[in-house]
């Protein structure tokens, strides 16, 4: 029941949370190395990132979900500065992360973890979990003694759900579960009390039976420990359980955004509509309405004029939408939309919104 | 309805070094034609085992135990190519490229492999091995081949001047869209569908179970569609099977499953999914892991982490019980429980 409590909170007072992280119109291209052709013509670019903005706030969970390739995990990878920006900005405690160097940058890669999709890969399977849990105490100088750093190690595996902490603590990854893993891999993140995590698709391998318990795992440290997270997923009705709002992408652009609830039953945009109305669901009286979007995702090399979703938009009209690209505009408190027909879309009926009554 | 597929009693079991891996075990169902069954279960719970125990396409190293069935509209198709193993008692071994067999596979059963995306050769024209399929089975010219592969691009929405692109010309979706031509391509009674938009997003998923359920109508084709994901399930299957640890723990209408729910490990399964419908609800994870199928718990396999295991749970395999016609359930205590479980 934990996150429902903060998004009520956040409804009532708005902007006026406290903003742990602020993303200021964030762009990443990646240029292309097409091999000898380099030196003639223009660099070729992949632009994974191209202009997006949000705040998160203190204790928040914001979701940041869309297709394969829509640059979720480039802005992950940005916001914990794995990755420089083309252009735009990261601000944390009022400086813009990319200008931090030296101690200063040491400073906030303490104060940011990324929690990764694949706990096979993002453990060395050479340490033990001791030793994994303790190398980011180690690194930072944290804990004066050796036994204060075990101590610390013991507390954030016992916050990570392995109890009791000492009989993994000897253990190597293989001899883990995957839930187990992901959950070494959540401990390694809290031991730093990080001031923000960012966790891309860190549930998406893990079986449904342990999935559940890693999800309320999270929801559970963020209600103590109130750090906020940017949780990046594929999959909405993960998104919508884990997240107090939502961002959605489309083609490296945040094409709508707001609370969760609003996000996946008063849905704005075009795209977000198809997306939400593509979703499965495990109910087997649900009717199911098909949004007709037509063709596949353009490669974000050759980007369309106008707004990027227009070639695949039932609702797009030519001399408008394949001209201009629209801005996010807020449709209501705290809720964004980049189409150029928003106002119009919220007016209408929610035809295709799947609000349930049963 | 008619008949299409029984499978009685199957168990495949798979030989390493240190024993055995009891991956299916005893597992019965029936599929009439024209019908979808969902086959859920987690990670290595044996539902590619039990997909393709059917057309009996195993690695060398599994063998069906004595006693399996897998009727195939009359015909028995672990007796017409399997004999028994001179090393292992009570077992059957697969006799590879049996004549038989081969009648069956693609032309009656095809399927769809788990990872289909990649089941192309990646150094022919996706088209050309479709009609190859087309002509080692049937008795065309290619020029009628490449007509049929033309009409099944249609069928299937990708457009027909694609058929001479190489597969890594394809889109992931249009890769599944044509292993579902493939699979279209020889109009079998029955495709075994393993995990085919696993590896899609949404829409494009949305889209391809849309064009199967649409396809496997008009042609009538009974369809065993395998997947940990209930809520494709949901949609998609008329029936339901839904197995845990190489057994089939409970079978029924999409309804019974989801409505009427009467295993606990269906129960905890449902609780465990998020939906985008409805009220959010904490999900309730299912404490500890699968078993090691090499090594699987005595009695009831889901008992060590069952909420409602008693003693006898942990001590004597569940028979399996019919709760209501067609409904059955593989639980001590499935009786006493039914009605109780599952409520929404
Ligand atoms: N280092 C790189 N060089 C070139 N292109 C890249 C690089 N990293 C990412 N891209 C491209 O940028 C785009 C966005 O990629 P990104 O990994 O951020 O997407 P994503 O939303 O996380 O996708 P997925 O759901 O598949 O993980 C893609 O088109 C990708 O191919
Ligand atoms: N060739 C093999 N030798 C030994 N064990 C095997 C072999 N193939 C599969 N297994 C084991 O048999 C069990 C069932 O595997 P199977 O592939 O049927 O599961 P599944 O339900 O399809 O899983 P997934 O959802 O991961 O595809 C697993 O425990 C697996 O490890
Ligand atoms: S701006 Fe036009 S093309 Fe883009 S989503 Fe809105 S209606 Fe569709
Ligand atoms: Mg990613
Ligand atoms: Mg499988």
């Amino acid at each position: 029941m934990v996150n429902w409590v903060v998004s009520k909170m956040a409804e009532g007072n708005g902007d006026d949370r406290n903003v742990v992280i602020e993303v200021r119109n964030l762009k990443k291209y990646f240029e292309l190395h097409v091999g000898m052709f380099k030196f003639w013509g223009e660099p070729i670019y992949v632009k994974a990132v191209d202009g997006i903005s949000f705040k998160l706030h203190e204790g928040e969970i914001l979701g940041l979900v869309g297709e394969s390739g829509c640059g979720k995990t480039t802005t992950g990878r940005l916001l914990t500065r794995l990755e420089d920006p083309t252009a735009g900005e990261v601000i944390f405690q009022g400086r813009n992360i990319a200008t931090l160097k030296g101690k200063e940058l040491k400073e906030y890669r303490r104060n940011v973890q990324m929690i990764f999709q694949d706990p096979y890969e993002s453990l060395n399977p050479r340490y033990t979990v001791q030793k994994t849990v303790m190398e980011p105490l180690l690194i930072h100088g944290i804990g004066e003694t050796y036994d204060d750093k075990v101590e610390l190690v013991i507390k954030a595996l016992e916050d990570a759900g392995l109890r009791p902490a000492e009989e993994y603590l000897s253990r190597f990854p293989h001899e883990l579960s995957g839930g187990q893993r992901q959950r070494v891999a959540i401990a390694r993140a809290l031991v730093l009390r990080p001031k923000f995590i960012v966790a891309d698709e860190p549930v998406s391998m893990l079986d449904v039976s342990i999935r559940a318990g890693v999800m309320n795992l999270m929801l559970d440290l963020r209600e103590k420990y109130k750090i906020p997270y940017v949780f990046i997923t594929h999959d909405i009705a993960v998104a919508r359980y884990m997240s107090d709002r939502i961002a959605v992408m489309y083609l490296g652009r945040i094409v709508e955004i707001g609370e969760t609830d609003e996000v996946i039953f008063n849905h704005v945009h075009p795209y977000t509509r198809a997306l939400i109305s593509a979703v499965p669901v495990p109910d087997p009286d649900h009717k199911h309405g098909r949004v007709e979007i037509k063709g596949e995702i353009p490669s974000p090399i050759n980007l369309p004029p106008g707004c990027r979703f227009w070639p695949r938009c039932p609702y797009a009209q030519k001399g408008i939408c394949d001209v201009k690209d629209p801005p996010l505009k807020e449709v209501s408190p705290g809720h964004f939309v980049a189409c150029h027909f928003a106002e119009k879309f919220m007016e209408e009926e929610p035809t295709e919104k799947t609000v349930d009554v049963s | 309805m008619a008949e299409l597929l029984k499978i009685e009693n199957l168990s495949i079991h798979y030989k390493i070094s240190t024993g055995w891996v009891y991956a299916v075990d005893g597992v019965s169902f029936t599929i009439n034609r024209g019908e979808t069954m969902g086959l859920v279960g987690e990670s290595g719970c044996g539902k590619t085992t039990t997909g393709y125990g059917i057309t009996q396409l195993l690695p060398s190293n599994a063998y069906i135990k004595e006693g399996s069935k897998v009727i195939f509209d009359g015909t028995d198709l672990v007796q017409l190519s399997t004999f028994p193993s001179k090393k292992f008692e009570g077992y059957r071994k697969i006799e590879e490229y049996h004549p038989e067999m081969r009648k069956f596979r693609w032309k009656r059963i095809s399927m769809i492999f788990q990872g289909a995306m990649n089941a192309f050769n990646p150094v022919y024209k996706v088209g050309d091995q479709i009609i190859e399929a087309i002509l080692t089975h049937e008795n065309v010219t290619e020029e009628e081949a490449r007509k049929r592969v033309e009409e099944l691009y249609k069928l299937v929405g990708i457009p027909k001047d694609r058929i001479d692109n190489y597969p890594h010309e394809y889109s992931g979706g249009m890769k599944q869209r044509a292993m579902i031509a493939m699979a279209l391509a020889l109009n079998p009674d029955l495709i075994i569908a393993d995990e085919p938009t696993t590896a899609l997003d949404v829409v494009t998923q949305d889209r391809i179970l849309g064009e199967m359920a649409r396809l496997q109508k008009r042609e009538n084709v009974a369809m065993i569609l395998i997947t940990h994901d209930v809520s494709v399930v949901a949609e998609m299957a008329h029936h339901i099977a839904v197995m845990y640890a190489g057994n089939l723990v409970e079978k029924g209408t999409a309804r019974e499953i989801f409505k009427e729910t009467a295993h606990p490990y269906t129960e905890a399964l449902l609780k465990a999914f998020p939906s985008i419908k409805g009220e959010k609800k904490r999900l309730k994870a299912i404490p500890g892991s699968p078993p090691d199928l090499a090594n699987p718990p005595k009695g009831c396999r889901f008992a060590p982490r069952c909420p409602y295991a008693k003693d006898i749970c942990l001590e004597q395999e569940p028979p399996v019980i019919e709760i209501s016609p067609g409904h059955v359930t593989k639980c001590h205590f499935a009786e006493e429980l039914y009605g109780e479980l599952g409520g929404e």
